[in-house]
């Protein structure tokens, strides 16, 4: 119980006025830079950072953890709303989040989203509150083959659910691969696929890739289907924003569940946009309603954001513990760290106590401050959606295009961002399913590199993924994930071949 | 018409020059962009930042000065954002050695030579660790046990700075030693940490909290001379007791990776200067100092035909492993 007196004593650094205030400002800094596409949490982060120079670690820290706070929540509004994911992490939100909010819906939606995800960030907390030590160790038990084990049950859970063709799905993810491969490659340092771009050495950024899939893919759709293209009727209603809140312990399976898988892949280095895809995966298997995912289904919200926020809470603890960032975020709060004197690491925990605690207990705090200041503004951002099509869908693309260009000041970006466009209303019309495309693209090339290094330990045999316990386990898990649906459609003749049209037509909505 | 034109400027020039001398000749008339070649976090970043801090801090120029991080392919989109913004000194490029290091190894498309050097700023060591528990006191424990041909050695990138010492200590010490790159430094500090590695050469400031934790430790410094004294890393240990890997029968006598600034090709001598005069006043100031001893470096200015002979030299060294490995491009 040392660790609850520790805490305490955080508690009385954490809770004074002048760092109540600091969360306040940093989370409502957070949101606007988590709402704007492009910008996001890293950026936004690295804007702030020489402003904390002056300051004492523990305001800097505080000031910059609430200000990831409220980017984790800015980033799912936009893709509830206009489909576009400001974060990689809010992807697997859009999902359900945006048809449910174009069903009319947004108040809904978003308050689900809100509040699930401060339920995974609280789980998140307390996972380091008490368990700091021990998953310190966890951590250090993965190596090159088990962090390929957990990106291959990653794949394997999302992939293995069906959902659309299987070969489309293997394509989809081909494209996804072959995308992920383009820049230079970290294990062989040869440049790859630039196809005589030049530019193109860096690889092509997340955030171009999906602004271009989801969010201008999307208007293509909606200016062809005239049914997008009118205004939702969405009033402005307070007492839903707390019925859906209110809604949630309904769920309380599904958020445990997702909570669970957030803290595991926060942990072990496979961040957060990992466990989004892999949770929603998951709930989608195991969901009664798991057939009507895809058309605004409350589950489909809570389990991406529930293990967003629980794994990108839990991403801080290897930062603070090994000196490893869980996130893009957590490594730009590092570089933080080293300029402010203190040194990640197993010693942070021993020399700077009050530095350690005083962030965690700013974790509890600022994630209420935050989820009650992001709460109130979910009447204001629902009222965007009553904005009529024709005013919407030119602020949809000057966002997609200043995002595109605000990743790297590139006018390549924005090219590519309208090609990708192209790319996801191609998929959509043709019903190719964009998720596994999207999650190739983000943990593909991590994926590569961990199997390339394991081979190289191994030298080239794949007993290493068999070498102990943990790495086998993830590996079968991935494989009993990857067959399962395979198994169950070979014993569904047997059981029941009713409702077959109603299934299909299901089945072709839920493409996603 | 134009070679009069920058003639006509350049007598014009003088005349201003000669009539008040206290301005140097070329001054920055809009913001200055400076561009880390690596993202977020990376020492390239922190050593770019902390000189915005200072330049802002002490107002050593009136325009305003904004970080972007071009860090994809390893560094790669920095220096070619660089050469492809030729002739405009409001772009500088932060960098390593792998401005000269990385064209010979990968076609990538720009050289050293489409940028105009500016300084080394300071020069990052390389020290060789193991793990904490691991039997082996010194270089030379090490090298006896690597003989076996079993060991692992993680490092950052492919063919970059790590790699290339770790070729030479395969050479130097008679050994083979299978390399595994990761993304980073710190990455491969905890992987060895976790004991999926026997060895890394990361620099100080990467393996610095491994250290103090007790999960790693150095063996030995790739320099001619113990590191300066310092403060104390571990209770009984600073970086000026770690020996020399030649003390310990490990015979690489220096490798360092400096810190290096560069300006687009094709700018005027004057607006070179600028930039020089403007690092040299950086390095005076106690921050610089400051930031120098918290990321453990080594201060050092390295510019104009100093520099130069640096990198000829480097240059030389890393044809000489990669063409001995088959790494030469072309």
């Amino acid at each position: 119980m040392d660790n609850l007196a520790e805490l305490l004593h955080g508690f009385t650094i954490a809770v004074t006025v002048p760092h109540l205030v600091l969360m306040a400002v940093g989370v409502l800094l957070g949101i606007l830079v988590g709402v704007l596409p492009g910008l996001g949490a890293p950026n936004g982060v690295s804007l702030l950072l020489p402003l904390t120079f002056g300051m004492q670690p523990v305001s800097a820290i505080i000031l910059l953890s609430s200000m990831y706070w409220g980017a984790l929540f800015g980033g799912s509004v936009t893709s509830i709303l206009f489909n576009i994911p400001g974060e990689p992490s809010s992807v697997a939100t859009t999902f359900d989040g945006y048809p449910m909010a174009r069903d009319g819906r947004p108040t809904t939606a978003l308050a689900t989203a809100f509040g699930s995800a401060a339920f995974g960030a609280l789980i998140g907390v307390i996972l380091i509150t008490f368990l700091a030590s021990w998953v310190a160790q966890v951590a250090l038990a993965f190596g090159p083959p088990e962090y390929f084990a957990v990106y291959f049950l990653a794949f394997a859970s999302f992939v293995g659910m069906g959902g659309a063709a299987p070969i489309k799905t293997v394509v989809a993810l081909a494209i996804g691969f072959a995308i992920a491969a383009i820049g230079i490659d970290t294990v062989s340092g040869s440049v790859r696929l630039t196809m005589g771009i030049d530019e193109l050495v860096k690889g092509v950024n997340f955030v171009v890739a999906v602004m271009g899939l989801f969010g201008i893919g999307e208007l293509l759709v909606a200016v062809e289907e005239e049914i997008h293209a009118r205004a939702v009727s969405s009033k402005i209603d307070w007492g839903e924003v707390f019925r859906a809140v209110g809604r949630l312990p309904q769920h309380s399976v599904a958020l445990l569940r997702s909570a669970a898988i957030g803290c595991w892949m926060g942990i072990t280095p496979g961040g957060p946009t990992a466990a989004s895809f892999m949770s929603y995966g998951i709930a989608r298997r195991f969901s009664r309603r798991g057939r009507y995912f895809g058309t605004g289904e409350v589950e489909g919200i809570i389990s991406p954001e529930t293990a967003d926020h629980a794994a990108g809470t839990s991403a801080l603890l290897p930062m603070l513990s090994l000196g490893i960032p869980g996130s893009a975020t957590a490594a730009v709060m590092m570089g933080g760290l080293m300029i402010w004197g203190l040194n990640p690491g197993p010693m942070l925990f021993v020399d700077q106590k009050d530095f350690v605690w005083g962030l965690i207990a700013s974790m509890y705090v600022g994630n209420i401050v935050a989820v009650a200041l992001v709460l109130l503004t979910v009447p204001v951002f629902a009222a965007l959606m009553r904005i009529p099509f024709v005013i919407i869908a030119p602020l949809i693309v000057i966002i997609c295009v200043v995002g595109a260009y605000s990743v790297s000041n590139s006018y390549l970006d924005v090219v590519m961002m309208l090609g990708f466009g192209i790319v996801g209303y191609l998929f959509k019309k043709l019903f190719y399913p964009l998720a596994p495309l999207v999650l190739a693209i983000v943990i593909g090339d991590k994926a590569e590199d961990a199997f390339r290094q394991s081979m190289l330990m191994s030298k080239g045999s794949l007993g290493i993924f068999f070498a102990n316990k943990l790495v086998t386990c993830l590996i079968v898990a991935g494989i009993a994930l990857l067959l399962l649906p395979l198994a169950l459609q070979l014993a569904r003749p047997w059981r029941k071949p009713a409702s077959r049209t109603k299934e299909t037509t299901a089945k072709e909505k839920v493409i996603i | 018409m134009g070679r009069t034109s920058t003639l006509l400027l350049s007598v014009a020039a003088t005349v201003l020059a000669g009539t008040m001398p206290a301005l140097s000749a070329w001054q920055p008339q809009k913001p200055i962009e400076f561009v880390a070649t690596a993202g977020p976090g990376g020492g390239t970043d922190n050593l770019a930042r902390a000189v915005q801090n200072i330049i802002t801090k002490y107002k050593l120029t009136e325009q305003p000065i904004v970080v972007v991080n071009k860090g994809g392919g390893s560094g790669a989109e920095g220096y070619v954002y660089g050469k492809a913004s030729a002739g405009d000194p409001y772009k500088v490029i932060f960098g390593t050695s792998n401005a000269w290091q990385q064209p010979l190894v990968s076609k990538v498309a720009f050289n050293y030579t489409d940028l105009t050097p500016i300084a080394a700023m300071a020069q990052d060591e390389f020290l060789l660790w193991v793990k904490q528990d691991a039997p082996y006191k010194t270089a030379g424990d090490y090298l006896k046990a690597a003989a076996s041909g079993e060991f692992k050695m993680g490092g950052a990138q492919s063919k970059d700075t790590d790699e290339v010492l770790t070729r030479m200590i395969e050479k130097a010490g008679h050994v083979k030693l299978t390399y595994i790159p990761f993304k980073s430094g710190a990455e491969t500090a905890v992987q060895l940490a976790g004991g999926h590695l026997d060895s890394h050469v990361n620099n100080p400031s990467e393996s610095l909290g491994q250290w103090r934790g007790g999960t790693q430790r150095p063996l030995c410094v790739f320099n001619p001379k113990r590191l300066p004294q310092g403060a104390k890393v571990t209770a009984t240990e600073g970086w000026g007791d770690v020996p020399t890997c030649v003390e310990q029968g490990l015979d690489i006598k220096q490798y360092e990776q400096p810190r290096t600034v560069w300006l687009p090709g094709k700018v005027t001598p004057d607006q070179a200067a600028f930039f020089v005069d403007l690092m040299k006043k950086v390095q005076a100031t106690p921050e610089w100092k400051d930031y120098i001893e918290k990321t453990s470096q080594v201060d050092t200015f390295l510019t104009g035909a100093e520099f130069d002979k640096f990198i000829k030299e480097d240059l030389e060294h890393v044809k000489q492993v990669a063409g001995e490995q088959g790494w030469l491009v072309k």
